[in-house]
C-alpha cells in the first residue's frame, strides 16, 4: 500500500485553492479522511481523476442537522475518504459523475434516498425510487418513518423514461422485471436492429428492501444477520465487511483463529459461486455438458461446506467479534481431500471447454469490455480483471489473514466472456491454494471475543474482496451500541453499468451469456 | 468429443439415492413426488419461480434442484418461463413494494387451478426484512398462499418435501 498519491492529491487541491483538512479518524483506517467545503466537491473529483484515483463509493447520512456526504477513492491500494456536508433545506452538491461515470447511479441513489440535488449530474432521473414512496420523500431522512407513508398497494412503475431510439427497422425489447429463468428481478430495455443490440438500458431497484433504513437501531448481532442477507451468494463476504467495519469502529480485537476461519469461508464462497457461474455461462451457450459437470462440482463443494460449517452457504457464521462455528481436524482433512480430488477434475473440464470449437465460437470476442471502459467505470472483481484492471483488495490492501498469505490474481486484457470465464477458473485454483495455506496453519485459540459497544459516533470502514470484487461497508454507531448508519456497497454497483456497454453490437441471443459473465447482484445493488 | 464422452462415462450417473442419513432419503421423497405428480397433474407439474424481493439465497437452492444430484425433472417437475404455463408459483420474498404489482400480475396470469408456495423465512413471514416502507413482508400479504417452505434458505431436499406436501393438500 502506497499512499503517496494521496499526499500528492492534497498538494494538487491546495494548488487549486481548495482547503482540505486531514482529520485522523482511526475507525476509517486504512483509509485517510479529509474534509472539504461543499463547493469544492466537484474540483475534488476533477483532481482525483487527474491523479489516477478510482472512484470507489459515495454515501451520505442525515445527522439531524446537516447531510454529510462521503466519497471514497483508491489508488495502489491506498484509500481516501473525502467528506463534506450540506444544509438539509438546500442540499445541493456538485456531482462526481462528469469525471467518473461509475458515480452516476450511486449519486442518483443518494438523490432518491436523502434528497441531495447533484447540480451538474448529467441524468437527473430517479434510480432507486419506483412508486413505493413519493417524489419529495426521502427514506434515509431522519423524519421519514421506517413504515413509510404509503397506503394501499404499490402501483407498478411504468412511467420510467427510457432512452428512445428511432429510425427504420429499430425496435424495442422490454424484458422483466420477472425474467424467464430462476433469477432475480430487474428490467432491461433493448433497442435493436435485426439481431444486433444498439443499446441496452438497465432499470433496477425492484428488490429494494430498505436495508439501509432497517439497519438503523439494530445492535451489532442484528446488523451481522442483516448483512448476511444483502446478497445470498455473498453472505460470508458481506457479513465479514459489516463486522470488520463494526470491529474497527469499536477497536475490537478479533482472535487470529476467527479471522482465518472467515477467510476460509470467504474462499469457499468464492469457489462455490465461480463453479456455479462457469456452469451457468456454459448453459447459456447450450453447452449443457459443462453446465451439469460444473453443477455437480458446485453441489459437491456446497455439501462439504455444510459438513464443516453446518450451513450450505455458511450463512450467519460470521458474527460481530469473530465467527460462530469452529472446525476440527476431520473437517480440515475433508476439505484438503476434496481439493486434491477436485483440482484435476476442474482442470480436465476447463481443457475440454477451452478446446471446444462451439464454445469458442460463442464466448471469444463476445461481450467485449475494453480496458479503458473498465477503468472509466472503476470495474472491480473478475469483470475488471478480465479487462486488465490488476486489483484485488486481498493483495493490494491486505487485511488479516491475507497479509501473510500468497494471493494469486489472474489478469487478462481480452475483456470478453471468455476472459471473464478464465479469470474465474484461475481464481478457483488461487482459492484452493489459499484454503490449503489457511487449513495447514490454522491458529489455535478462541473463535470470538465478547462484543462491547463503542461510544456513540464511532465509525468504521470494512473492505473485503467478495467473489464479485471489492465490498466497501460503512458503519456509524449511535447511542447504546445501536447502528446509526449502515452503507454496504456491493461490487455490482460498479459492474452493472459495464453490462450496458459490453452488450452493444452483440446479438440479442448473446445477451444472457454476457449478463451471466458479469453476474451483477440485484439484491446487493438494490438494497 | 472423446474427452467429453470419457468424462461422462467416468463420472457416470451421480443422481442420488443419498447415503442413508437421519433425513428422509431423497429417493423416497422423489418417489412420492412422482406418484402425486402422476396422480394430480398427469405426470407433469409446471412451476414458475418468482423472486419477489429475495436475497437470492433461495434461488440458489431452487437452482440446485436441477443439478444432477437432485435432478427434479425425473419426478415430472419442471420450471417454466411463463406463468401462463404454470400449475404452481414458487415465490421467494420478502415481497418488495417495488415487486408488488409484478407479483400480482404474475399471479393473475397463472391459470386456475393454481398452487402458490411461499419459500424461505422471508417468504413465510418477512424474515430479517419484515414490513417497512420498502417491503410488504410475507408473500401471503400480497397474494393467496397455499403452503410455505421455511428455512434460510430451505435446502433442496426441504424444497422437494415442501412441494410434495403442498400438492398432497390438493385433491385429485
Amino acid at each position: 500500500m502506497n499512499d503517496a498519491w494521496i499526499t500528492a492529491l492534497l498538494a494538487q487541491l491546495a494548488a487549486h485553492d481548495v482547503h482540505a483538512d486531514e482529520a485522523p479518524e482511526p475507525g476509517l483506517a486504512p483509509a485517510r479522511l479529509i474534509r472539504l467545503a461543499a463547493e469544492d466537491w466537484g474540483t475534488l473529483a476533477r483532481v482525483a481523476k487527474a491523479a489516477g484515483g478510482r472512484w470507489v463509493a459515495g454515501f451520505g447520512e442525515d445527522n439531524g442537522e446537516e447531510i454529510v456526504i462521503n466519497a471514497c477513492f483508491e489508488k495502489h491500494g491506498a484509500y481516501l475518504v473525502a467528506r463534506t456536508q450540506v444544509n438539509r433545506a438546500t442540499p445541493i452538491l456538485p456531482s462526481h459523475t462528469p469525471y467518473y461515470p461509475g458515480a452516476d447511479r450511486p449519486e442518483r441513489h443518494a438523490q432518491d434516498m436523502l434528497g441531495i440535488a447533484f447540480s451538474d449530474h448529467p441524468d437527473a432521473r430517479r434510480w432507486s425510487r419506483h412508486q413505493a414512496w413519493q417524489d419529495k420523500d426521502f427514506p434515509l431522512r431522519r423524519d421519514f418513518p421506517v413504515a413509510g407513508r404509503a397506503v394501499g398497494p404499490t402501483p407498478p412503475d411504468d412511467k420510467y423514461r427510457f432512452l428512445q431510439a428511432h429510425g427504420a427497422g429499430v425496435y424495442e425489447i422490454p424484458v422483466g422485471p420477472v425474467h424467464a429463468g430462476i433469477i432475480e428481478p430487474g428490467h432491461f430495455r433493448f433497442q435493436a436492429v435485426g439481431e444486433t443490440i444498439l443499446n441496452l438500458e438497465e432499470h433496477l431497484g425492484y428488490v429494494h428492501k430498505g436495508i439501509e433504513k432497517i439497519a438503523e437501531g439494530r445492535d451489532a448481532a442484528g446488523l451481522a444477520r442483516l448483512a448476511a442477507r444483502i446478497s445470498g451468494d455473498t453472505t460470508v463476504a458481506h457479513g465479514w465487511a459489516a463486522c470488520m467495519a463494526m470491529e474497527r469502529a469499536a477497536k475490537h480485537e478479533v482472535p487470529a483463529r476467527a479471522l482465518a476461519l472467515r477467510a476460509l469461508m470467504c474462499e469457499r464462497e468464492r469457489v462455490a459461486n465461480h463453479l456455479g457461474d462457469i456452469g451457468a455461462i456454459l448453459n447459456d451457450i447450450a453447452f449443457t455438458f459443462g453446465f451439469y459437470q460444473f453443477g455437480r462440482l458446485r453441489e459437491d463443494w456446497t455439501r462439504v461446506s455444510q459438513q464443516t460449517f453446518g450451513h450450505r452457504f455458511m450463512m450467519d457464521c460470521v458474527i460481530a467479534g469473530g465467527v460462530g462455528v469452529d472446525i476440527n481436524d476431520a473437517h480440515r482433512s475433508a476439505m484438503l481431500h476434496q481439493m486434491t480430488k477436485m483440482r484435476p477434475d476442474i482442470e480436465s473440464l476447463m481443457a475440454i471447454v477451452e478446446d471446444n470449437a462451439s464454445v469458442e465460437d460463442r464466448i471469444d470476442t463476445t461481450g467485449y469490455l475494453s480496458p479503458e471502459q473498465a477503468k472509466d467505470f472503476g470495474a472491480v472483481g473478475y469483470v475488471g480483471r478480465a479487462s486488465n484492471i490488476d486489483f484485488d483488495v486481498r493483495r493490494d490492501a491486505p487485511y488479516e489473514p491475507y497479509d501473510r498469505l500468497q494471493v494469486d490474481v489472474p489478469v487478462y486484457h481480452y475483456g470478453d466472456v471468455a476472459a471473464r470465464t478464465k479469470v474465474r477458473f484461475h481464481e478457483i485454483l488461487a482459492s484452493f491454494k489459499l484454503i490449503e495455506q489457511i487449513v495447514n496453519a490454522l491458529p489455535e485459540g478462541l473463535i470470538a471475543t465478547a462484543w462491547r459497544n463503542p461510544a456513540a459516533g464511532a465509525e468504521g470502514l470494512g473492505l473485503v474482496e467478495g467473489f464479485r470484487g471489492e465490498i466497501l461497508t460503512y458503519v456509524r454507531f449511535g447511542d447504546d451500541g445501536r447502528i446509526a448508519r449502515f452503507y454496504p456497497r456491493d461490487p455490482s454497483w460498479l459492474t452493472w453499468p459495464t453490462l450496458e456497454k459490453l452488450v452493444r453490437d452483440n446479438i440479442v441471443p448473446d445477451f444472457p451469456v454476457c449478463n451471466k459473465s458479469v453476474n451483477g447482484s440485484y439484491s446487493g445493488h438494490d438494497l | 468429443m472423446l474427452r467429453i464422452l470419457a468424462k461422462i462415462q467416468k463420472i457416470g450417473i451421480i443422481t442420488e439415492p443419498l447415503p442413508a442419513t437421519d433425513q428422509v432419503a431423497l429417493e423416497q421423497v422423489g418417489q412420492q413426488l412422482r406418484d402425486r405428480v402422476g396422480e394430480l397433474f398427469s405426470g407433469s407439474l409446471a412451476i414458475r419461480e418468482v423472486d419477489a424481493g429475495s436475497c437470492n439465497g433461495c434461488e440458489l437452492e431452487i437452482h440446485a434442484l436441477n443439478n444432477p444430484y437432485y435432478g427434479i425433472e425425473r419426478f415430472g417437475i419442471h420450471f417454466v418461463a411463463s406463468p401462463r404455463h404454470a400449475d404452481m408459483l414458487l415465490v421467494t420474498g420478502p415481497v418488495s413494494r417495488h415487486m408488488e404489482a409484478a407479483l400480482r400480475r404474475t399471479y393473475d396470469a397463472t391459470p386456475e387451478p393454481k398452487l402458490v408456495i411461499a419459500v424461505g423465512e422471508c417468504g413465510a413471514n418477512g424474515g430479517e426484512f419484515g414490513v417497512s416502507y420498502a417491503s410488504c413482508g410475507a408473500v401471503a400479504n400480497v397474494i393467496p398462499v397455499d403452503a410455505v417452505i421455511r428455512g434460510c434458505p430451505p435446502t433442496p431436499l426441504d424444497l422437494m418435501r415442501g412441494i410434495l406436501e403442498a400438492i398432497g393438500k390438493r385433491s385429485p
